[in-house]
């Protein structure tokens, strides 16, 4: 199939002459600007994993041995893998059928469910977890936490399924069926393996927010390696213990790194060609259109029913009273600005990296991204505790300064933006931007003109992927706020940890309607196809 | 204060903007940007910063009334016990922290031992009786809490409860009780235990807790899984409870307290703390801050407010639906011999960390 579609382009003979034409500078890496921005990037972005190890390294074998191979840890892996093991199929198949249904059969009212689907994706996971404890307060154990999971966090899948598969260029399937395969045999040996970079990139997400969940977990009082490292933290501020388990937990960010990445391929997924691409075509459901219904409706009332009717019951029990607290407009606000800062900065700060990613595959790239998912992966108590140490002790004049909290926001959801722009650029044919090159535009010119126009869809999802992460950061934004700053996801954390229930559901409600517009946005974005 | 702290986000955030490569270097330590917020509350001369880790609502109601007395102003950092004062010996002399209140006093000795804490001032001695802070007056008790065993009623009858929360430890609770043990109140009540029993029988308890309870984070969420029956009783404070009944009373109209008194352990009375930062540079208001809170005014906050714990100064007596402080027996400890770091460590090699 990839072999196939690359004929239409990459085969053509002079290719190679006319990039060489085209290219001018640069190393075989990529252009050097962009390379040692990249590695500027990088540096920073390995701050937090530097200071783990440094801390490991310093705490001497014999407490490595104490604090590592010790029936707790055993605990909190089985958790956590199991955790991941459970969850993230749960979100493939939900996010990729979800997405099929919506986008590729007669399933009545899909323009409803297309929204509705990536809906819960406006609900922070610790909202979720919430609202689930109001319904059933014996929620726990792991079957709690991947209920919690999988409900929170399928659209992660489903959003870049749903959106590949609505501009896939038809013909392939039309040639497949024309060759005598049936619908099924369609789908999974010509439209799933073209939804391998979407989904591969979805399910790591999924896993990342998994390894790095706080909150939702912490409510249910069920224990991963992230909760337990907040444990010692506030018990040690940062003793070795926490930073022996941040350890483990990288090493578990460096094996689903590496289980991405096989899946991933070398596959090339551009479409150059004569004309516009038809839209694709639609499998009548027949039969088949109520048990579909029935089980978009039963997803969305778990996702979506649940976390709004019991945020809307404490709203109604806490009455007007939980509305007269005059720090609700100020959390509103610091978090508007919190939010719409942090996704400019991480958004300007991922595109070098996927730029280099797409365009100057090789080692370099592939370090360089490598590098920024493992510190990405880290949870945000990690990054902000390494931020804290480094700026007491080496940039006093930062310490505590919103800057630094911007800049944990950078570690943290780089990946975000990374994952989107890739996929964006991804779809940018190079030959574009060649062309506008051998035509005498400067690279950076041909750059700004042909691939960042048509990434730019692909950037506005992943800076809303960034805002959304930002609003229900907690973490992160605990230690890291300058004294006095409360955010939503704060103040909520801080009344809902003291069972005052009602007084968190004006924040959860906020936080809602904060992430609701992105959400939709991020929705449409992904949706509009570069050049349709 | 908080619109300061917006012009104060707003510029920092346009430096983040201007350069997001400049942050790269930064970060790398080979430049620094410098920033206007050091952690002064909005620049103004007169505020306070407090690290506040007891509960964010008392100390809210607190501040509010001490700045509307006073016209200063406070600006609060939350976080946990032992999060704040580790994090305030990691600040050292640069530390932000004017004031520092706990929830339980090991975080308080924990500073004081790093000789960080100024005297408190003649005023606060004078208010605070010294049984309710330790003779070197590097701090204050501002508020005090009881252990409680929180049962479910439906399932335990008075004459099924423990006689000592170190009974606790035997096979027969297996699987039946709860407790927080990431949080700095039940280390505290840990701390009492080792203080009282000893190293290795508090060590072999809590080897059996780790087989015998289940473990929540929060003693609001302990009693909340009591309340659902989840388990029979959860070892946490007092006022959890009465804050409950107060609001809806949906996560406690299922449980009882029952006090262990005896002198046992689990009739541990916990202090709350208060101290001054030596490396201050508002010493005169933070003492203030510190007279307000142990005062009669702010005593009175917690007589009538929504915390329910027990004032210990100005002869403020407790709310009246409490059991009065003197009729809980609790054991006499030295707050300053409360160990938190051997807690820490034998807590951690039980597996409960």
């Amino acid at each position: 199939m990839t072999s196939k579609q690359s004929t239409t382009a990459v085969g053509l003979p002079g290719a190679t002459k006319l990039r060489k034409a085209a290219g001018g500078r640069g190393s075989r890496f990529g252009p050097w600007p962009v390379v040692i921005l990249c590695l500027l990037i990088a540096a920073f972005s390995l701050l937090p994993l530097g200071f783990v190890v440094v801390a490991t390294a310093n705490a001497g074998w014999d407490t490595i041995v104490a604090l590592v191979f010790r029936p707790r840890v055993g605990e909190l892996l089985f958790n956590t893998l199991s955790l991941v093991l459970i969850t993230i199929p749960l979100c493939v198949v939900i996010g990729v059928g979800g997405a099929w249904l919506v986008e590729r059969t007669s399933l009545a009212g899909n323009k409803v469910w297309a929204v509705l689907l990536a809906a819960p994706l406006a609900i922070p996971a610790f909202v979720n977890s919430y609202a689930w404890v109001s319904a059933i307060p014996s929620l726990g154990g792991i079957s709690g936490g991947v209920l919690i999971s999988v409900l929170s966090y399928f659209p992660l899948v489903y959003i870049p399924v749903a959106a590949v598969l609505s501009r896939l260029d038809p013909a392939l399937e039309q040639s497949a069926a024309a060759l005598g395969l049936g619908p099924w045999k369609v789908f999974f040996r010509v439209v799933l393996p073209q939804l391998r970079l979407a989904t591969a990139g979805g399910a790591l997400l999924v896993g990342l927010h998994l390894l790095a969940e706080y909150g939702a977990f912490a409510m249910i009082a069920f224990d991963t390696f992230t909760t337990a490292i907040y444990d010692q933290f506030r018990s040690t501020f940062n003793g070795a213990a926490a930073n022996m388990l941040a350890g483990v937990l990288v090493l578990f960010c460096l094996l689903m790194l590496m289980a991405e990445s096989k899946t991933r391929g070398s596959a090339r997924y551009a479409r150059v060609g004569a004309g516009v691409q038809s839209s694709p075509s639609r499998l009548s459901l027949g039969a088949y259109q109520l048990p579909g219904q029935l089980a978009l409706i039963a997803v969305s009332a778990l996702a979506l029913g649940v976390p709004l009717w019991h945020v809307g019951r404490w709203l109604i029990a806490g009455g007007t009273q939980i509305w007269a607290r005059d720090d609700l407009l100020n959390a509103l606000l610091l978090t508007l600005d919190y939010g719409l800062i942090g996704a400019a900065v991480t958004t300007a700060l991922a595109f070098p990296l996927a730029y280099l990613v797409i365009r100057h595959p090789g080692p370099v790239s592939k370090v360089l991204e490598a590098a920024n998912y493992i510190s990405s992966s880290m949870p945000g108590i990690v990054v902000a505790l390494a931020l804290v140490t480094i700026t007491i002790h080496n940039v006093p004049a930062i310490y505590q300064s919103s800057l630094v909290l911007v800049a944990a926001y950078a570690l943290l959801f780089m990946p975000r933006a990374l994952v989107n722009l890739r996929a964006g650029i991804a779809q940018v044919p190079r030959e574009l931007d060649e062309a506008a090159r051998a035509l005498g535009k400067p690279p950076l010119v041909a750059f700004l003109r042909v691939t960042l126009r048509l990434a730019a869809p692909a950037a506005a999802g992943g800076a809303a992927l960034v805002f959304l992460g930002i609003v229900n950061e907690l973490t992160a934004t605990l230690l890291l706020a300058p004294n006095g700053t409360r955010t939503l996801a704060t103040q909520f954390w801080s009344l809902s940890s003291e069972i005052d229930y009602m007084g968190a559901a004006p924040y959860a409600l906020l936080m809602i309607l904060l992430s609701a517009p992105m959400t939709y946005l991020l929705f449409v974005q992904s949706k509009k196809a570069a050049g349709q | 204060m908080t619109s300061l702290t917006r012009k104060q986000f707003s510029k920092t955030a346009l430096a983040a903007l201007a350069g997001a490569s400049v942050l790269a270097l930064a970060a790398c330590g080979g430049s620094t940007t410098p920033a206007d917020s050091s952690g002064a509350a909005g620049g103004a001369e007169d505020a306070i910063t407090v690290y506040n880790a007891q509960h964010d609502s008392l100390t809210q109601a607190w501040a509010d009334e001490f700045t509307k007395e006073t016209g200063i102003r406070v600006t609060i950092r939350p976080g946990s016990d032992l999060e704040l004062s580790n994090q305030i010996i990691a600040e050292g002399d640069k530390s932000p922290a004017d004031v520092f209140l706990t929830e339980n006093s090991p975080a308080m000795t924990q500073v004081e031992n790093a000789g960080l804490f100024a005297e408190i001032s003649s005023t606060v001695q004078d208010q605070v009786p010294a049984e309710y802070r330790p003779s070197t007056n590097k701090w204050t008790g501002i508020a005090a809490r009881s252990t409680v065993f929180a049962y479910d009623k439906t399932k335990l009858t008075e004459d099924k409860l423990p006689k000592s929360i170190m009974d606790l430890a035997d096979p027969a609770w297996k699987d039946r009780w709860a407790a927080s043990p990431s949080g700095a109140d039940f280390q505290a009540i840990v701390s009492a235990m080792l203080e009282l029993e000893g190293e290795e029988a508090t060590s072999a308890w809590l080897k059996s807790m780790k087989e015998n309870s289940k473990a929540y984070k929060g003693n609001s969420t302990a009693m909340k899984a009591v309340n659902a029956g989840e388990v029979e009783g959860a070892i946490i404070y007092h006022y959890y409870w009465f804050g409950d009944q107060a609001k809806t009373g949906e996560n406690s109209k299922n449980v009882a307290m029952h006090y262990f008194k005896n002198e046992d352990p689990g009739a541990f009375v916990s202090i709350s703390g208060g101290g001054v930062l030596a490396s201050s540079k508002h010493q005169d208001n933070a003492q203030k801050f510190l007279e307000y809170v142990t005062g009669k005014a702010g005593q009175t906050i917690l007589q009538t407010g929504g915390s329910f714990e027990y004032p210990v100064a100005s002869e403020v007596p407790a709310n009246e639906e409490l059991v009065p402080l003197d009729e809980l027996q609790a054991p006499k400890i030295d707050p300053a011999k409360l160990n938190s770091a051997k807690v820490t460590e034998l807590m951690t090699q039980a597996g409960l960390l």
